[in-house]
């Protein structure tokens, strides 16, 4: 009888602590950062990002560990391979910057057969397995000529400033200004130009188009080249268009050195490096056992006119305006996906 | 009595104790990876860098190097990704266009007296600029016949250490037994004498670039076999990879010595090399210099080998 008795009791106890185990709290797990590249100042703030908000989390216990890995070279087939490292570190989670967003679907595969949870985020994979944290890119561009028409009703010419030609960001950023284009037809996109998201190239390219160009309105770009192309228009003598900028700190600097000099208004709009820490919560929750959908979206972030200060004032010198987010920002995204 | 080791024996004894070395520290670090799984992980990317290596070592071999060993290895990735699957017939006719191609490099380099550095680097932009024609954005998808050859389980020995022990075998005879290999090492070794004794040096050239191709068609479809689909840029590695594992292995830039089994060993070092670091837990900064040291020591350690095997000759 007394048997009997415990082992019901056991059974019972057992009952009482499923729902418990189900809920699990994720303190025993570990989390990888993979990354494919650290040479700009946004990817550096991403880290930094990562360093702080995972830190924080492991010294609180939430999981056991955060390490952030980034490849030496930005190849995919050395991603691939550090990712099957990773695999065989033992790792619960693994969160992804992608190099390539399908050459690493075989490993990510590999990945997801071993149990492991695979977040992708800004540079996302394709693999269905995975959860991809995607920027809405279109929207990005779309939205810089929709700010334009309310600024300047009666329209014009503008100047595009791509980013690196062949890449995914590149193309979509571009669609969206282009739809954006068509929505607001006073506008006309009179010239395009690559700037490589970087000031010294776009500088370059714009003194290089400017003289074939007429009378131009605005300058709409993808971040990292509103700096260089005002230097560029500044340099040709040119009255000074309304450019969209980009998050960047010499960008923000140079918008308030307008502002304060002729109260020169545009906007700002580029995505936060810290959305690596987003990535870091949704794994979590994942590991938790939460339901998350394999597709989110992540909000860029947006500096207007009568924020502007705030935002120069918490960005480093030579960084990127920067947001970390935190567990309740992660369950609000995964919220709004449902 | 003193055991004397053939020539080609000690040229293989670096790169297999490089190799014992580098898996007995990973294990050592890692004892997870001591497993079909975790062997499989380990290897299973270096499958087509040794293919590639092979490539690279024929063309080695006649004293030539191929700089366009990366984007030839990703066009024929996009090939296989996009027409292999879609249209097998056409994939296949450009794949066997690909290889006359490479042989007809072969001709025109030996015809002209072209300098095979300044050819390749001309060919890489070719293969570069038709792979971003085919996929201008990363997409495509494996045939599902590569995919199961890729991921097959064989019983006892995982995929990847069959495969590397496949290629190193298939390329030993070719290049160490068959006559065909012969001449084209000779090539290599003395062309002037190879020509004189009446054989075609235009044609051992020719084989040499040709079966270069088919090797390097093998890498890239063994490439996407394992990511699942293709990426114009996704194997621009493996020009550097290709020519660090034949040198690794044995190999030298001229002379025709070329060791095709120590060449695969160099590619599964240098694959091996990278995981070691990574579980080292090396920042990525130092990384690329830690790789280059592991280069410079088994490079010293041959260097030291040749010279006792030249002193034992001059006794």
């Amino acid at each position: 009888m007394t048997i009997r008795k415990m082992l019901l009791a056991s059974a019972a106890v057992l009952v009482a602590a499923m729902p418990v185990s189900a809920l699990a709290d994720t303190s025993a797990k570990k989390i990888a950062l993979s990354n494919n590249y650290a040479g700009n100042s946004w990817r550096q703030a991403m880290l930094t990002s990562w360093d702080k908000v995972t830190g924080e989390a492991v010294k609180a216990g939430v999981v056991a560990a955060a390490d952030a890995f980034t490849t030496a070279e930005n190849q995919a087939t050395e991603q691939a391979a550090q990712i099957q490292n990773m695999i065989l570190q033992g790792y619960d989670a693994i969160v992804i910057n992608a190099a390539s967003p399908t050459a690493l679907n075989g490993a990510v595969k590999e990945a997801c057969d071993a149990g492991i949870t695979v977040v992708s985020f800004d540079g996302i994979v394709t693999e269905p397995c995975a959860w991809r944290i995607a920027v809405d890119f279109k929207e990005m561009g779309r939205s810089q000529i929709e700010f334009l028409a309310g600024k300047l009703p009666d329209g014009g010419n503008l100047l595009e400033i791509r980013g690196l030609a062949g890449v995914f960001v590149d193309d979509e950023i571009s669609a969206g200004i282009h739809a954006g284009v068509e929505q607001f037809p006073q506008f006309k996109v009179a010239g395009s130009v690559h700037g490589d998201w970087a000031q010294d190239v776009a500088q370059k390219a714009v003194a290089g188009i400017l003289p074939s160009l007429p009378e131009i309105v605005g300058v709409v770009t993808q971040g990292g080249d509103g700096y260089g192309a005002a230097q560029a228009i500044a340099a040709a003598g040119r009255p000074m268009p309304v450019i969209v900028m980009g998050n960047r700190e010499d960008e923000l600097k140079w918008w308030k050195e307008q502002k304060d000099a002729n109260g020169y208004e545009t906007m700002s709009v580029s995505i936060a490096p810290g959305v690596s820490t987003l990535a870091f919560w949704v794994a979590q929750q994942i590991l938790d056992g939460k339901e998350v959908k394999k597709d989110l979206v992540v909000p860029f972030l947006r500096i207007d006119q009568a924020n502007l200060e705030e935002n120069l004032a918490n960005t480093p010198a030579g960084g990127v305006a920067n947001v970390e987010y935190s567990q309740e920002d992660a369950l609000k995204v995964i919220e709004a996906a449902k | 009595m003193k055991l004397r080791l053939s020539a080609d024996a000690i040229r293989l004894l670096i790169p297999a104790l490089s190799l014992t070395v580098l898996l007995a520290a990973v294990f050592w670090l890692q004892p997870r990876a001591m497993s079909y799984v975790g062997l499989n992980l380990l290897f299973n990317l270096a499958v087509p860098i040794a293919l590639a290596t092979i490539a690279q070592m024929l063309i080695m071999a006649v004293n030539d190097l191929d700089l366009s060993m990366g984007t030839f290895v990703s066009f024929v990735a996009c090939v296989t990704a996009t027409f292999l699957r879609d249209a097998p017939l056409l994939g296949v006719l450009i794949l066997a266009g690909a290889i006359l191609v490479y042989a007809g490099l072969g001709v025109v380099i030996h015809l002209r007296n072209l300098p095979s550095i300044v050819v390749t680097l001309g060919m890489s932009f070719v293969w570069a600029g038709l792979a971003v024609l085919m996929l201008p954005a990363p997409g495509g998808q494996a045939p599902d016949w590569v995919r199961t050859l890729m991921t097959a389980k064989p019983p006892f020995v995982p995929m990847a250490i069959v495969a590397s022990v496949f290629i190193a075998v298939i390329a030993h005879f070719l290049v160490m037994r068959s006559s065909l290999g012969v001449l084209i090492r000779g090539v290599g070794g003395n062309q002037r004498s190879v020509e004189r004794a009446g054989w075609s040096v235009v044609y051992a050239r020719a084989m040499a670039y040709g079966l270069a191709g088919l090797f390097a068609v093998a890498a890239g479809i063994a490439l996407v076999g394992l990511t699942t689909s293709a990426d114009a840029n996704i194997a621009l590695r493996y020009t550097l990879l290709s020519i660090a594992g034949v040198i690794l292995g044995g190999g030298e830039f001229i002379g025709g010595r070329v060791s095709p089994i120590g060449a695969v060993v160099g590619a599964l070092t240098l694959t091996l090399a990278g995981s070691f670091l990574s579980f080292l837990r090396i920042s990525p900064d130092w990384q690329i210099g830690a790789q280059g040291a592991i280069l410079i020591v088994v490079l010293a350690l041959r260097l030291l080998l040749n010279r006792i095997e030249n002193r034992e000759k001059g006794r």
